[in-house]
């Protein structure tokens, strides 16, 4: 029954994963570029609700799925506003410039983030323990042990998947997004505000990211100014195995990389090096199949 | 310039031996900020080599450093006690390029698959490889796990550091100006077109990697036998962000631009001891305004800018 246990941890993992693989992927189909900083809005996203978990505690009683609930969509939208305010002020100027300069910046960013959240008149460089936001509830099935955040994670995930599915699928500016994907400069001839739909990709990456860090934070020992960098690299990872660019890809490759990571850490002998299979697998699937599994692939022409 | 560029690397051998023999007069504490200067300007250059002339964007340099630390520093641990004294600077000499051959060699086997890719993949995929190799020496115990190694002798003068930095800027730069190394310029404008020229991008990506983890696989050597102690902590992302700081503060493609941000940021810190909380911040601030506002770099003066333009 080991294995349904990992099972559970893996998804749970992989959940995680998935959203913050969705940011990646988003930002890249619409703008061609890494955004570095997406791990540290996750960071900040459980940063938020690390702060206002206790004023939602004043007037809802604590650990309440309502409250929770409040304090996801309040993260959420704080990080989506930082998400614009990065794209606005960091990457826009550069729209026009080599790709290197673009990188360059996001690594920029993403540095200025981190060691700023660590100093001490922000954060401060110390883990803290992230507070409970839901009852604590433990399912037992025979010898195996499910705590009901475990439960929880996947299904945010998949119901988040599903309303993603619906944004990009059946609205207009899920339409403009995937028309600027498609290809900018025809999108901006047939009247689609470029900059109206970067921001919106921008600010709904960083919502599902501030959501993926609250979920990953429940799950981990505590939060700290460098906590998404790792699941950052494990979900962009994610992003390139499903195939950059491809939603349903960072979805899949999300789960199966979670999945991995999990069964691998279960084996005696391997536990060590969990660290080292992501990036395995990184290089596995760029040797292999550079564009991913979902990818299309395609060559570069003149 | 090939001639001149000689005649520049023996004048800076020369005045490396000068200012060495006089070393016994300057306070130690100067002496060593002297070698880290020379240290920081063999990792600056040899990373500009691919991430300036050849565009490869690498973030893994310090992962090359610690390899060529590491087999230097064994090197030595274990040779020392059975080797005279007086053959001992041959020894470090010979350890000195074991380290940075091996460095190579870890180099080529990160290149191959990675400089397959492009930008934003080869900087995550050399991140992730640097990450992996400080993984790696952090868990074997032949090379002290977490604690490192200690008690390596003290090898590193300021003869050999200023050396091994003149002896880089000279390999670069007469590299990248001689016929052969124009193929590294061309795969940074464009690779397609340079591609449709019968050059190879990949095998001169590989190249320049190569070229470049062996240096900096040589000053991981100094570095090793500069502190005495090397501990696998001490070459994490954070290092490798710090050599790249250094190379687009001079301007990427800019050798003596990347050689004067190398002295100015080795002496800075030195000098502004409270800025320490600060460092990482002003750092990233740097990074982020100079690709705003000027993208060529501090000390470009003139050369790159057609370049850059025609980098569009």
């Amino acid at each position: 029954m080991d294995w349904l246990q990992q099972l559970i941890n893996g998804l749970a993992q992989g959940s995680i994963y998935a959203l913050i693989a969705l940011g990646y992927t988003m930002v890249y189909g619409v703008l061609r570029f890494i955004n570095f900083a997406h791990s540290d809005v996750l960071m900040l996203g459980a940063f938020a609700a690390f702060f206002l978990a206790p004023v939602v505690g004043t007037i809802l009683p604590p650990q309440s799925y309502l409250g929770a609930f409040i304090i996801v969509i309040v993260s959420a939208a704080i990080c989506a506003a930082i998400g614009i305010l990065i794209e606005r002020l960091a990457y826009r100027p550069l729209r026009n410039r080599p790709k290197l300069t673009v990188l360059i910046t996001a690594i920029g960013v993403s540095l200025l983030i981190e060691f700023t959240c660590q100093h001490n008149a922000v954060f401060g460089a110390r883990t803290r323990p992230f507070p409970r936001l839901i009852p604590e509830h433990n399912f037992h099935l025979g010898n195996i042990v499910i705590a009901n955040h475990d439960v929880l994670v996947p299904i945010v995930t998949a119901a988040l998947l599903a309303l993603l599915w619906l944004v990009v699928q059946r609205t207009k500016i899920g339409m403009a997004m995937r028309a600027v994907a498609f290809n900018p400069q025809a999108a901006a001839l047939m009247g689609v505000n470029i900059n109206r739909v970067i921001s919106f990709t921008f600010g709904l990456g960083s919502a599902l990211a501030a959501i993926a860090g609250i979920l990953y934070a429940m799950r981990a020992p505590g939060i700290e100014p460098l906590m998404g960098i790792q699941p950052g690299l494990r979900a962009f990872i994610a992003a390139v195995l499903g195939g950059i660019g491809n939603l349903p890809g960072a979805a899949l490759g999300g789960l199966l990389l979670g999945l991995l990571e999990t069964f691998a850490g279960g084996i005696p002998g391997i536990s060590n090096y969990r660290d080292g299979i992501a990036f395995a697998i990184l290089i596995f699937i760029l040797l292999f199949r550079p564009a991913g599994l979902l990818g299309e692939v395609k060559t570069e022409k003149v | 310039m090939q001639l001149g560029a000689k005649r520049w690397l023996i004048a800076a051998v020369l005045v490396a031996f000068g200012v060495s023999a006089l070393s016994g007069y300057f306070n130690r504490y100067y002496l060593g900020i002297a070698i880290d200067v020379g240290i920081s300007i063999i990792l600056a250059v040899s990373l500009n080599l691919i991430n300036g002339h050849t565009g490869q964007f690498s973030l893994g340099h310090a992962g090359f450093m610690a390899v060529g630390g590491f087999t230097a520093a064994k090197l030595t641990l274990e040779l020392t006690p059975s080797v005279p004294a007086a053959a001992q600077p041959a020894l470090f000499v010979g350890a000195m390029l074991a380290g940075g051959l091996v460095a190579a060699l870890a180099g080529l086997a990160v290149g191959l698959p990675s400089l397959r890719l492009k930008g934003d993949y080869l900087a995550i995929v050399t991140l992730g490889f640097g990450e992996i190799i400080r993984v790696i020496f952090q868990t074997s115990p032949a090379f002290g796990a977490a604690t490192g190694l200690t008690g390596i002798p003290k090898f590193t003068t300021l003869f050999w550091t200023w050396s091994a930095a003149a002896l880089t800027v000279y390999v670069v730069a007469s590299l990248v100006n001689s016929t052969y190394g124009r193929g590294f310029l061309c795969v940074h404008d464009d690779e397609v077109a340079a591609a449709a020229m019968g050059i190879n991008p990949t095998r001169y990506k590989v190249t320049a990697f190569v070229t470049g983890a062996f240096f900096a696989g040589m000053a991981g050597a100094l570095y090793a036998h500069h502190k005495q102690v090397l501990k696998p902590d001490g070459f994490d992302f954070m290092k490798s962000i710090d050599v790249v700081v250094m190379v687009i503060l001079g301007g990427m493609g800019n050798t003596v631009g990347v050689i004067l941000a190398a002295i100015l940021l080795t002496v800075l810190p030195e000098l502004l001891r409270g800025f320490a909380d600060y460092r990482m911040i002003v750092y990233s601030l740097l990074i982020i305004g100079l690709m705003l506002l000027r993208p060529q770099g501090l000390f470009n003066l003139r050369r790159r800018e057609s370049r850059s333009a025609a980098a569009n």
